[in-house]
């Protein structure tokens, strides 16, 4: 357990590429800053002018009723979705849009609201492949088994059980990530984003779906992430009493608007998100 | 004695796996030259050997990558017209050719494999197509490929390799094996690799690999390269030791078809599955002829025999897709698991 404190702490500035951890390092830039992104899928208005910033170390929760646009801007950050308007900033670096294939280059990672993991695969397997993004050895030199690659392979494997006894998985990475029950193939998700030392992590529902007792571990993960590393973490949850608990800045989005941003103890006395969005959720 | 506790005991399992390998392969290359008739080499082996091979390509594209391919009979014409021409044009030594026509039906494969980037499935399946029709008619409508012979089949040149004459059915027969061999054991290294792990994060999410980081572009196109470079040689064998002919005639829509099936019936993302499957696909036609010529004694045609075979091996398919989607290699897993329970209780 102490290797895993000790590398963790170090992660907050091996991010990949050297050009965005020497931006992240020397400025106070905000890990994310969104300026005015608009998204519409035909007539619906997913995202209108969304302005929106994280700070480095920062838990930043996205709340919102179902169909509010939260995965949405994930999507955008991720790149998944191109915005109509607006730009993207990470560590500095401003996108028109964000080249979702370099993502994890640029020192982000996230998990899915449905599980993305690959099925075929065990948690070792799937884990590891959170480290594909900054993989030198090529296919060949791991086909023949040279010692580059070799030494490349053990040295994931080594991160990856780090990351999995840390989140408590450690004992079912030859499983077959299917077979995992749901709990746990949700912790394997956050550990495949994990492993890749981001700055930025965007977490979307990690609890829906988990019992009492899965919640709380979940949420203790992800505080102790945070507390050991340093990483900027954005999070999109339904369970309220988690969200006030856990972050620091709290973002209300109802149909695709930001009607509240602030601290958890600002936004419960918000008139406008009781009305809106405590009002939704009772309904 | 004392010693014997720090040494490492492997996990028995692996041991009786690659024991069992080693004995399959011992009495393939030594028993099996010797007490087989030139019929069974002939008309059993060497097709298996060819379409297990090409089983093998197509499983790593579409078993293991998800990227549905119905061209593989035209990445085995490549294979077999590129060697021919090779030797033909530039005199090089059979080795060589092989490896060259490797290369070339992996080029071809990359740029029919370019629609994967954008297409996914049926529609993916359907562009591969394209791959089919153009290199058949590419390969009858320019006899250059064919030497300008006049019926456009030309017989394959004498498998020699250094001094070695491999043209009798023995020969042949060992030529096949080693192919098959060498390059089952390089699939498995892939497959068991870091890159073959992407290949299966590609099929099982492609967002989801994308977002993190795997590099899916790279990943399906290697893929494409490589599984065309495998049936290519599939094609050399079929055509310099199976058939002795290089012609257009047999690569065709059916034979694409065949290696798919091969792989849906056999398992698909294994490596025995190819062999489990081709074995089948070899043996159950020959065996229906059989059968029909004794119970019936000859009052069954060869076309209605052609008929029936295909038939019967349709419902083997729909039954296959419906009860077992994971092949017969899911049905050996269960029956050797089986036989260790039964012998660990004995
Ligand atoms: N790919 C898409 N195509 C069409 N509409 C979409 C798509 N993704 C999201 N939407 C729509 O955008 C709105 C916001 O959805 P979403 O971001 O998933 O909300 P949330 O995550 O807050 O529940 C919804 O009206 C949803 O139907
Ligand atoms: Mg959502």
């Amino acid at each position: 357990m102490s290797t895993t404190v000790v590398r963790l702490a170090a992660a907050g500035d091996a991010p990949g590429s050297g050009v965005f951890s020497v931006a992240a390092a020397t400025t106070s830039a905000p890990a994310l800053a969104l300026d005015g992104i608009c998204l519409s899928f035909g007539g619906i208005r997913a995202l209108r002018d969304i302005s929106f910033d994280v700070a480095p170390g920062e838990i930043r929760a996205i709340i919102g009723p179902n169909g509010a646009g939260k995965s949405s801007l994930v999507n955008v950050i991720s790149g998944l979705y191109r915005a109509d308007a607006g730009t993207v900033q990470i560590a500095g670096q401003a996108f028109a849009r964000m080249p979702a294939s370099r993502l994890a280059k640029i020192g982000v990672a996230r998990t899915f609201q449905n599980l993305a993991l690959f099925p075929g695969l065990t948690a070792a397997q799937n884990i590891a492949s959170g480290l594909a993004f900054r993989r030198r050895s090529g296919l060949l030199a791991q086909v023949l088994g040279l010692s580059a690659a070799r030494s490349e392979s053990a040295r994931e494997d080594e991160e990856v059980r780090e990351i999995a006894a840390f989140l408590g998985i450690g004992g079912v990475l030859d499983r077959l990530v299917s077979t995992l029950p749901y709990g746990v193939q949700k912790q394997v998700d956050l550990a495949r984003a994990l492993v890749a030392e981001p700055n930025l992590l965007m977490l979307d529902e990690p609890m829906a779906g988990l019992t009492v007792t899965e919640k709380a571990e979940m949420a203790a993960h992800i505080r102790a992430v945070r507390d050991r590393t340093g990483l900027a973490i954005i999070l999109i949850e339904h369970d309220i009493g988690v969200v006030m608990e856990l972050s620091d800045r709290i973002a209300v989005l109802d149909h695709g608007v930001k009607i509240a941003d602030g601290t958890p103890v600002e936004i419960r006395r918000d008139p406008e998100v009781i009305r809106a969005y405590l009002g939704a959720e009772a309904a | 004695m004392s010693l014997s506790a720090d040494v490492p005991v492997a996990p028995p399992r692996v041991n009786l796996r690659a024991l069992g390998l080693l004995a399959l392969l011992a009495v393939a290359v030594l028993v099996v030259p010797v007490i087989a008739s030139p019929y069974v080499i002939e008309a059993i082996l060497l097709p298996f050997l060819a379409l297990s091979l090409a089983g093998l390509g197509l499983n790593l594209l579409t078993g293991y990558g998800g990227q549905v391919s119905l061209g593989s009979a035209a990445f085995m014409a490549v294979g077999a017209f590129a060697a021919y021409n090779f030797q033909l044009r530039l005199g090089v030594s059979l080795p060589l050719a092989i490896v060259l026509a490797a290369a070339t039906a992996a080029a071809i494969g990359v740029v029919f494999g370019l629609p994967s980037l954008r297409l996914r499935g049926f529609y993916l399946a359907v562009s591969t197509l394209a791959a089919q029709f153009f290199v058949q008619w590419a390969l009858t409508k320019f006899s250059w490929f064919s030497n300008d012979s006049a019926s456009g089949v030309v017989a394959a040149p004498r498998l020699t390799v250094a001094s070695l004459d491999l043209d009798a059915p023995q020969g042949r027969y060992l030529f096949a094996l080693t192919l098959v061999v060498g390059i089952t054991f390089l699939v498995h290294r892939i497959v068991g690799s870091r890159a073959g792990v992407n290949l299966i994060a590609v099929r099982d999410d492609e967002t989801a690999a994308k977002v993190i980081g795997v590099p899916v572009l790279r990943t399906k196109l290697v893929a494409f390269a490589i599984s065309s470079a495998i049936i290519g040689v599939a094609g050399v064998i079929w055509a310099y030791a199976y058939l002795r002919t290089v012609e257009p005639a047999g690569f065709n829509l059916d034979r694409s078809f065949q290696v798919l099936f091969i792989i849906i019936i056999g398992g698909l993302a294994t490596i025995r599955g190819a062999f489990l499957g081709a074995a089948l696909i070899v043996v159950f036609p020959l065996l229906l002829a059989r059968t029909s010529s004794f119970a019936f004694e000859g009052l069954v045609d060869a076309g209605v025999l052609k008929l029936v075979e295909r038939v019967v091996l349709g419902l083997v398919i729909i039954l296959f897709l419906i009860a077992e989607p994971n092949g017969l290699s899911a049905i050996l897993g269960r029956a050797t698991a089986r036989l260790r329970a039964v012998l660990r209780r004995g």
